[in-house]
């Protein structure tokens, strides 16, 4: 089989199809409502500022079907203290969990159920508020509020129908300043702002594919009028599985032209843990192989001159030795172009035992601490030659847990991938970032009651929805106007002006496009008040005489002209 | 199974449909509605919400409602039934550790949910307890008794005296702490009863509870807890106490006097405050109970106390505003209310046109006794003319008893006598702090937000 080289157009159907890739989206977006979605707290803009700060740990509780989530249990592992700092402009008792929701807010519910009849969703008829537990502390209650307005939708994305899963909403999560050893900090301005998440189903064939759907989400929202646009108001999670792997959630990815590669080189890594397994397998490995042999290697530590494990064990530390029998060479096994399985395992001790000084672990399979002090180790590890050794160093509970996790993550290595969430680097390749949750993190918010729709609520939602993205595109498209034009209405959110503009000037769709779209963004970047260019402004302008003539430059000349003069305000 | 478990929770047309296309709770099913197919397990419906929606948990674990009016077709796909049960695990004991008793009225120390109701159901014996707080097997031998199962607002005069008895007798058994779980709504009325109905103890009684249910992640149940164990297992506080958090943030609980606590904020973490006088100690996993006065009774190691579990009812909180009429107070008398504590204004005063209703119930027989409503500061009825009337009435200065302590002792006094002189001696010996001689002067310090030096308080000190 091909594999497509890094510089690829990640477009080679063939190849994703021979491993068997599925992918598909998470589109979380935030509803641009004056304010947030369980509270009378006003959505403003992000700001670093605080006045306070409170502390918080979280336990992890019993899901309404009576388990424990396993993200819940790795997060307990950690033992985090939480820090939120409070901006009392933007958070009040309620996002402090120090008082209980009020009612859901009723303009961000219109305004998601404009988007979930705009993606063809099988609307529920009653709402019901669960508890997601996110045990990371992103969100204070360590749940998030979240409902589902409809199931069963579809999309048109390149001709084809693509299903769409389901229409949540819920509230906006607080936005992480740091993470260094037990200490994580959050701001809390963005937290419970309302957000929808729009999940479609798992039918992207090739990467490039997956951006397609971004791009069609996006541009239906932008259509929809009733998102917040701009930066940091819409995050994509992207899901990917091949054959014989696993679902793997790549968290958080900003923007969109960053999705082929990494749901390219995260096929790729599937790919490669399942050739892991086969070489572990025929190794005669089973699911025992990891139970025992670890030592203190503290002594050894203290002779090596190592840039974090120095630093450990001075600080009164310890070290230890992970014997991973008959597993020489594995942990180099590469998994991407920077990557080998000795990195996921490093990232496993990075985020559940918070050693987070880097290089993090030393391994047999990277032999720059030296042969003879390798020797040592192995011996006094009690490692044979076909062994491999994994060493940590911090304080005495984090190496604990620590070697706990290096045969926790070699196990998984020997089951294949393992369901988890994963955040994006910058070079399209991902890292560990949490145990992929499963539907027992969900349970029923016991705060509030059941939200009943009824038929006003649809119908007030289908007057505000506008005509389908397909239909309006196809209009757009048929006046002439290229993709990028249409992508660049749509973005800069002045389509309803090109609309309004168009029976009322004489100039070509495609010049009143660019005139709208491109040329008036550009001269809003130089400071030029463009609030005055209206539809009125634009009839005035072109809506007699010769301006069916008027090149895309000389229509643009006098655009400049009556914005920079003042002539034509009202 | 019976048609309540069947359609366990549902009524009217939502029943009506189950019942039409045969299919019950727990059944996985495949449904068409007029606004589409709904692929799930048919969850019991909360017996609060309405009767015309079919509640169905969809694969990725939401709930979603539809409309029984709506449904064109069920087809069920099989069974499912979920149970909830809190990991059980022996509680450990270890002969070195001490004892302590937990004796449960209610509240949410530990708990699961029940998704029929959306209730929350109380976790409760030491093995649930050691599940979902292993950490107070390092603290204590726990033994765990269920008192009651009732709401903090159910408490009453019944339970109270329950209560006292069941203190005294762990007391005389040998237990080395008590620990009582309780709603936090009236935790400081039962704390101040307990304080005189069970006096002089030689060990800690700490009450305890939580703000936020300890089925939520962010739940301060849990460390509640763990700061009640390690008071009722270690501290030298022999008093009833109640522990709770001091601030909002995770970081240590405090000890109020049961006669000088009160719950302050509907839902803060950090509501409980001793009023008017500091609190007996602070207490966290890290240094243990660490007092902030030295005055407290200490531990001892005999097993003596003074059990005195009386109360009459026939006592009223009278809320004073201005405008109130006459006839609040009459009616009382005439339905045979023995006592009055009146929440008076300022220093402690009522307006003129309640005169002679307060004249009339004193020469009733009924004890009349005064505190503020500002909570802080002491009855002062010398310094203006209305509080000399007021005295010449009849009506006794309850110094800085705090309404609902001064209610609790009334009703106490009265299941001893009714003698009017006896009566006002009993009221003004203090048994339990009720009343202090002195008002330390940070007794009263409730913060400003948006002073700058506040401010720059809470930029250094989490909240
Ligand atoms: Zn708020």
């Amino acid at each position: 089989m091909r594999e497509p080289d890094s510089a690829n157009s990640f477009d080679d159907l063939e190849f994703y199809a021979a491993i068997g890739l599925q992918c598909g989206l998470e589109v979380h977006r935030q509803l641009a409502t004056e304010h947030k979605l369980f509270c009378a707290c006003p959505v403003r803009p992000y700001s670093p500022l605080y006045d306070a700060e409170i502390l918080r740990h979280m336990r992890p509780t019993l899901s309404e079907l009576g388990e424990y989530d396993p993200t819940a249990l790795m997060e307990f592992k950690t033992r985090k203290q939480i820090i939120y700092r409070l901006n009392r402009d933007t958070v009040c008792t309620y996002e402090m969990d120090d008082a209980p929701p009020f009612a859901l807010n009723r303009d961000a519910l219109e305004r998601a159920l404009v988007v979930a009849i705009m993606l063809n969703l099988n609307l529920v008829d009653e709402l019901h508020v669960a508890r997601k537990q996110y045990l990371d502390g992103s969100i204070p209650t360590g749940f998030q509020r979240t409902c589902i307005l409809g199931v069963g939708g579809r999309i048109t994305v390149n001709g084809r129908r693509i299903g769409v899963r389901q229409l949540g909403l819920e509230e906006d999560a607080c936005r992480e300043v740091s993470d260094v050893g037990h200490t994580r900090t959050f701001l809390t301005d963005r937290l419970s702002i309302p957000l929808i998440e729009v999940v479609t189903e798992s039918q992207a064939r090739t990467p490039v594919e997956a951006a397609e759907f971004a791009r069609v989400i996006r541009r239906l929202c932008h259509l929809s009028g009733v998102v917040r646009t701009g930066l940091g108001t819409v995050r994509q999670d992207v899901n990917v599985s091949i054959h014989g792997g696993s679902r793997v959630e790549i968290k958080g990815v900003p923007r969109i032209r960053q999705i082929p590669p990494l749901v390219h080189y995260e096929a790729l890594r599937q790919k490669a843990l399942l050739e892991a397994r086969e070489a572990a397998k025929a190794r005669g490995l089973g699911p025992d192989a990891f139970d025992e042999g670890d030592e203190d290697v503290t002594a050894e530590v203290r002779r090596l001159d190592h840039p974090v494990f120095s630093q450990a064990v001075a600080e009164g530390g310890r070290a230890r030795a992970v014997v991973l029998r008959r597993c020489a060479g594995l942990l180099a096994w590469p998994l991407g172009p920077t990557r080998t399985l000795a990195s996921e395992v490093s990232d496993r001790v990075r985020v559940v035992a918070c050693l987070d000084r880097l290089p993090n672990i030393a391994h047999t399979d990277d032999p720059s601490l030296g042969q003879a002090w390798w020797r040592e180790v192995r011996a006094r590890a009690g490692a044979a030659d076909g062994d491999a050794v994994v060493v940590v160093a911090g304080p005495r509970q984090d190496v604990a847990t620590a070697v706990e996790e290096v045969r926790i993550r070699m196990r998984e290595a020997l089951a294949g991938v393992p369901r988890e969430t994963r955040r994006a680097l910058p070079n399209g390749e991902t890292a560990f970032e949490r145990v992929l949750p499963g539907p027992d993190r969900m349970y029923p918010d016991t705060d509030l009651p059941p939200v009943a729709l009824n038929d006003d609520d649809f119908e007030r939602a289908r007057a505000r929805a506008p005509a389908p993205l397909e239909e309006v595109e196809a209009r757009w498209r048929g006046l002439g106007l290229s993709r990028a034009q249409v992508d660049a209405l749509l973005f800069t959110d002045r389509f309803r002006l090109f609309d309004e503009a168009l029976p009322r000037v004489r100039l070509r769709p495609t010049v009143l496009a660019y005139l709208v779209a491109d040329f008036l963004t550009g001269l809003g970047r130089d400071g030029v008040d463009v609030g005055r260019a209206d539809a009125d402004l634009l009839a005035s302008l072109y809506g007699s005489g010769t301006a069916g003539t008027l090149t895309q430059k000389e229509a643009a000349a006098q655009l400049r002209e009556a914005l920079s003069d003042g002539r034509h305000a009202p | 199974m019976s048609g309540d478990e069947r359609w366990k929770g549902y009524r009217g047309p939502a029943r009506e449909a189950l019942i039409r296309f045969g299919v019950g709770v727990w059944e996985d099913v495949w449904l068409r509605s007029r606004k589409g197919e709904f692929r799930g397990l048919v969850l019991p419906r909360n017996e609060t919400a309405d009767d015309r929606h079919v509640v169905l948990k969809l694969e990725t674990g939401y709930n979603v409602g539809i409309a029984a009016d709506s449904i064109l077709d069920v087809v069920s796909k099989g069974r499912r039934e979920a149970h909830y049960h809190i990991p059980e695990r022996e509680f450990p004991t270890d002969p070195d550790k001490p004892r302590v008793t937990l004796l449960g009225t209610g509240g949410t120390i530990a708990s699961r949910l029940d998704y029929r109701t959306g209730a929350v159901i109380p976790a409760f014996s030491p093995g649930e307890l050691y599940g979902s707080v292993p950490e107070l097997a390092d603290i204590c031998n726990l033994r765990t008794e269920k008192l009651y199962a009732v709401f903090s607002e159910n408490m009453g005069p019944e339970q109270w005296i329950g209560l006292a008895t069941a203190v005294a007798r762990e007391i005389e058994s040998g237990v080395d702490g008590i620990v009582i779980g309780h709603g936090t709504d009236t935790m400081h009325h039962t704390a101040a009863v307990l304080s005189f109905m069970v006096q002089d103890p030689p060990v800690p009684i700490v009450m305890v509870g939580s703000q936020r249910s300890s089925d939520r992640p962010s739940s301060d149940a849990a460390l509640n807890l763990i700061h009640a164990a390690l008071t009722a297992a270690r501290s030298d506080i022999a008093e009833v106490l109640v522990c709770m958090f001091g601030p909002t943030s995770d970081r240590y609980g405090l000890l109020h006097r049961g006669t000088r606590v009160r719950k302050m904020h509907s839902s803060s973490r950090s509501t409980f405050r001793t009023i008017g006088d500091i609190p007996v100690a602070l207490v966290s996993r890290e240094e243990g109970v660490r007092p902030l006065r030295r005055d407290y009774r200490k531990r001892r190691k005999d097993r003596r106390v003074r059990l005195d579990a009386v109360f009459d009812d026939r006592v009223g909180i009278v809320y004073y505003y201005p405008g109130m009429k006459p006839d609040v107070v009459d009616a009382l008398v005439e339905r045979g209310y023995r006592g009055i504590v009146i929440a008076g204004t300022g220093l402690g005063h009522v307006n003129k046109p309640l005169y002679p209703a307060l004249r009339r119930a004193v020469d009733a027989g009924v004890h009349v006794f005064m505190t503020v409503q500002t909570l802080w500061g002491y009855v002062q009825m010398y310094v203006y003319d209305t509080g000399r009337d007021l005295m010449d009435l009849g009506v006794v200065p309850a110094a800085n008893m705090l309404p609902e302590v001064a209610y609790m002792k009334l009703g106490w006094v009265l299941g001893h006598t009714h003698d009017r002189d006896e009566v006002r001696r009993l009221m003004r010996t203090p048994v339990a702090n009720e009343v202090t001689p002195r008002e330390p002067p940070d007794g009263y310090l409730v913060l400003q937000g948006g002073l700058p030096e506040v401010e720059r308080f809470l930029k250094k000190h989490r909240m």
